[in-house]
């Protein structure tokens, strides 16, 4: 996908500006799943803006993401990087449209000990 | 009929760029009663007055338009220009074709159009102006200052040295303000104290100056150069005239677990207490929310102990009324309360303090005697982190934070961390900024040596959370430049926390008629090029209740206040507004509705004889204006149900004359 | 005339101390707002006589706009209260009057609100446009 088109794609998705960040470095400060992050929220903030979209789009980051909202509360601007975490995560589910689940098939592959961690997350972060 | 003259300015191509000037004055060369029309570069340039003054001369003109930037920027200059050429001034129009025009519409055709129909509206109001001669009123040669701080103190002492009498209201016991509370000044690290305090003293002893501290002002009414201003004088129980400051009554009061507020409640004081040595007036004051013997009329022991007799329990809050020319704003500023951000732990531990407190900590005055001492277990602390931005520019949490940089605490947490290094060498000082912003004489050197000369660690970055742990503080930041998330076992965190301005200031903005901005620091008339004036007439601002300052610029604004003021209290007459309001007394059927709506009181009734039917003669009562009261606002105009009451300068026809030329 | 090229006629009333700083602010900082827009300069929103209000429909304008100080900031204390009385009675007349509500409005802007004044402008040009024109009260002796 062209790189113009796909950031605003997310930036749409996620309803962040990041041209409001300020670059304090508070959200990373304040991430708890940061050393397991490749790449750290800030850095979520300035590549989306910076256009540099590639690197997110291949790293585990997205999944580390705890979806804490840690950096949302903190951040003094209020650019939310967690949405923005997730608006990356999201444009790549939607990329690998061949591998998407039929919702009949979704029973069988349920496992009642785990939480859907995607969809638990995506629902903490559009529902509020 | 009126001969007028339009006068379009380019602005250079501020307006040329978006108006087709040529067009505008050609346009307008077909208005009723215009008799010249032409444009030119800068009108409000030497050559462009002198331009006006010919044309005026050469063409008989009685009435000017000109088509230009906001009246805001130079009515004034305009009016001065027709008054050297022989024309009323107030026979002058602008026609706002800049800021209301040129600027905001960016298509030629539709900016053309537009400053046309602005200067037939201004062309048909000129043809209804008539000649104004502004009334004079007297002005009181004293001057208020509100707040005896650094500010309040030089603004005072400036114009009590031109020989005028001035009085500083504190609402505090003592004169000082904050900069008796710091330790040492940066970029020079000379001692608050050392150079306020002479400052302080030399107000006492300045016959021009009086002070009314533990004060508070009640009431402002008038205007410039005639304020009416009531003082509360709150009762602090003790004579003033009689204490001389001994504190025997302090060393005997039994109640002694008052918090300090001097010292930011870090230690006690009595319930009798002068807030600290150097204290001006140096008098003591009861607090009467702690005094036993005004809670329960059981104690007295300050009282027997006074060998001067001052103490009186019986003392009554005073009003004093006191006239004024010149009002000076100098309320000062609060640091903003640390109670809302919990990841920084303010509340939870005694060990995360403001930087205030830190300068109480490290003031020799201070609870610790200028030693530096952990305030939860009094132990030396070795790993110090200094947070710099703590609620400023903070622009996504408006009920804890502020949009703005403080300004000042870049400076002071660099003069902090370097006097920490110098002091006690031993301990590991790290600073987190956002960005370090130190313009001003010697500032950047001075926080490069904090870091070159004292080893100051700066970090690139911001602290996320810190948790009490143990006797520790787990701090938790990032490292922005190494891309590191970092943990430091600290065991004292200071904040510099955003400063706000002093909440007394909203209610006295309200009293005063003084504007403010959505941060409520009061709004100067230009903010380049009237600094230290209000727009309202005959009230200044001096120091951080205008916008965050250091020490140096509140000095230099307050010099800066005080000139204004002096500038002032030396004229014995001040020109007036002529636009007031005046009654048509044929019209007038004394109604008492205009009475009714005037904010000043400026309209009275008399009783008047007009000729009737037949010779007769008939008294009726009819409204007078006092022009010198008057301050134009216009209410009256419209509660007049017989239409008798008219405001020069924006008379019902000028107005009506200017909606019909838009409409046309 | 096409309807896409109606241009609504605004006639706005800005008190001299906030509102017209506003406007002058929203200048400075290059704001745009639709150049309908006619600003007439008075001492204060209280001097603002219904009588210039149904004038400027009289005239054909289509919207008339009075903007005044913040209430309780109000330069001459309390005229923005005198403001707020007397336009609350008169727009509840301007039904009888065969005027939409719409067409007027009152609006706190301070001197240092140049934003809120061109998006209030913005808004206000927007809604009046809707509108259409006003022909109700329009003298037609003064037809544009």
């Amino acid at each position: 996908m062209d790189n113009k088109y796909l950031k605003e794609e997310i930036i749409r998705m996620s309803g962040v500006n990041p041209k409001k960040c300020m670059k304090c470095g508070k959200c990373t400060a304040t991430c708890p799943s940061f050393d397991e992050m490749e790449y750290h929220p800030h850095q979520f903030v300035y590549m989306v803006e910076s256009g540099d979209i590639e690197p997110l789009l291949k790293s585990e980051s997205l999944y580390k993401c705890l979806s804490c909202f840690a950096c949302i509360d903190r951040c003094p601007r209020g650019v939310e990087p967690a949405k923005l975490v997730e608006a990356v995560r999201l444009s790549v589910i939607r990329k690998q449209n061949n591998n998407h689940l039929k919702a009949d098939d979704v029973p069988a592959l349920l496992d009642e000990d785990m939480p859907q961690q995607a969809i638990v997350s995506a629902f903490r972060k559009y529902t509020k | 009929m009126q001969r007028i003259g339009v006068f379009v300015c380019w602005c250079g191509s501020n307006i040329a760029g978006t108006v087709d000037v040529k067009v505008v004055a050609e346009a307008l060369k077909s208005e009723p009663g215009v008799v010249f029309s032409t444009d030119y570069q800068y009108m409000c340039s030497q050559a462009g007055q002198d331009l006006i003054k010919n044309a005026v001369k050469e063409h008989n003109l009685t009435g000017i338009v000109v088509c230009s930037c906001s009246p805001r920027m130079h009515e004034a200059t305009f009016r001065k220009t027709a008054s050297a050429a022989g024309l009323n001034p107030y026979m002058v129009e602008i026609a706002n074709i800049r800021e209301q025009c040129s600027w905001v519409h960016k298509e030629m055709p539709l900016g053309t159009e537009k400053a046309i129909i602005l200067g037939k509206a201004a062309v048909a109001k000129v043809s209804l102006n008539t000649p104004l001669t502004p009334g004079e009123s007297p002005v009181t040669k004293r001057a208020l200052v509100i707040g005896g701080g650094i500010a309040g103190i030089q603004t005072a002492l400036d114009i009590a040295d031109a020989g005028f009498p001035v009085d500083i209201v504190e609402k505090k016991a003592t004169i000082g303000g904050k900069m008796a509370q710091l330790d040492k000044t940066f970029p020079t690290l000379d001692c608050a104290a050392c150079i306020l305090t002479p400052k302080m003293v030399d107000v006492a002893q300045n016959e021009n100056i009086r002070i009314f501290s533990y004060s508070d002002v009640e009431e402002v009414k008038g205007f410039v150069g005639n304020f009416n201003v009531k003082i509360k004088k709150r009762a602090r129980f003790v004579d003033e005239t009689k204490c001389t400051g001994c504190g025997a009554c302090i060393e005997k009061c039994p109640q002694k677990k008052v918090p300090n507020e001097f010292n930011l409640g870090m230690d006690n004081r009595r319930a009798i207490y002068i807030p600290f040595a150097q204290a001006v007036p140096k008098v003591a004051t009861i607090d009467p929310d702690y005094c036993n013997m005004l809670k329960n009329g059981k104690c007295g022991v300050c009282s027997k102990f006074c060998a001067a007799g001052a103490i009186d329990y019986k003392q009554k809050d005073e009003i004093i009324e006191e006239k004024y020319g010149a009002i000076v704003v100098a309320t000062g500023f609060e640091p903003i309360s640390m109670d809302k951000f919990d990841e920084f732990a303010y509340s939870q531990s005694k060990d995360v303090i403001t930087s205030l407190e830190f300068e109480r900590l490290t003031n020799a005055a201070g609870p610790t005697a200028g030693k530096l001492l952990r305030p939860s277990d009094g132990k030396h602390p070795q790993k110090i982190v200094f947070v710099q931005c703590v609620g400023s520019r903070c622009s996504a949490c408006a009920e804890k934070g502020k949009e703005y940089c403080s300004k000042i605490c870049c400076m002071y947490t660099a003069k902090h961390a370097m006097l920490t290094r110098d002091k006690y060498p031993d301990t590991e000082v790290t600073v987190f900024y956002i960005d370090v912003r130190t313009p001003g004489k010697n500032f950047d050197e001075f926080q490069r040596r904090a870091v070159e000369e004292y080893g100051v660690n700066y970090v690139k970055g911001m602290v996320g959370k810190i948790t009490p742990e143990g006797d520790k503080l787990k701090v938790r930041a990032s490292d922005l430049i190494a891309n590191k998330q970092i943990n430091i076992d600290a065991d004292l965190v200071v904040l510099a926390a955003a400063i706000e301005p002093d909440k007394s200031a909203r209610p006295l903005a309200t009293m005063l008629t003084a504007s403010m901005d959505t941060n409520d620091f009061f709004t100067e008339a230009h903010p380049k090029l009237r600094p230290v004036e209000s727009p309202t007439a005959g009230v200044f601002l001096s120091g951080t209740c205008q916008g965050p300052k250091d020490i140096p610029e509140t000095v230099s604004q307050a010099g800066a206040a005080a000139s204004k003021v002096i500038g002032l209290l030396q004229k014995n007459k001040l020109m007036g507004n002529p636009c007031v309001a005046s009654s048509n007394q044929l019209m007038c059927n004394g109604c008492s509705s205009c009475e009714r709506v005037c904010p000043y009181g400026a309209i009275s009734y008399e009783d008047k004889e007009f000729p009737g039917p037949n010779r007769t003669v008939k008294t009726r009562r009819v409204a007078v204006v006092n022009p010198a009261v008057c301050q134009g606002c216009g209410a009256c105009t419209v509660a007049c149900p017989s239409g008798a009451m008219d405001l020069n300068g924006f008379m019902n026809t000028q107005i009506m004359a200017e909606v019909d030329a838009i409409c046309k | 005339m096409q309807m896409n090229e109606y241009k609504p006629l605004i006639v706005a009333f800005c008190c001299n101390w906030c509102s017209y700083a506003g406007a002058d602010l929203a200048g400075n900082n290059r704001l745009n707002y639709p150049a309908e827009v006619k600003i007439i300069r008075v001492p204060c929103s209280c001097r603002v006589n219904p009588m210039f209000i149904l004038r400027a429909f009289q005239r054909g304008a289509d919207g008339v706009i009075i903007c005044g100080c913040h209430p309780g900031d109000c330069h001459y204390t309390s005229g923005n209260y005198y403001t707020r009385r007397r336009m609350a009675a008169l727009f509840s007349m301007l039904d009888y009057l065969g005027i939409e509500k719409e067409r007027t409005r009152v609006e706190w802007v301070s001197a240092a609100e140049g934003a809120k004044f061109a998006a209030t402008m913005n808004d206000f040009v927007e809604k009046v446009a809707a509108l259409g024109e006003n022909k109700r009260l329009e003298d037609l002796r003064c037809k544009r």
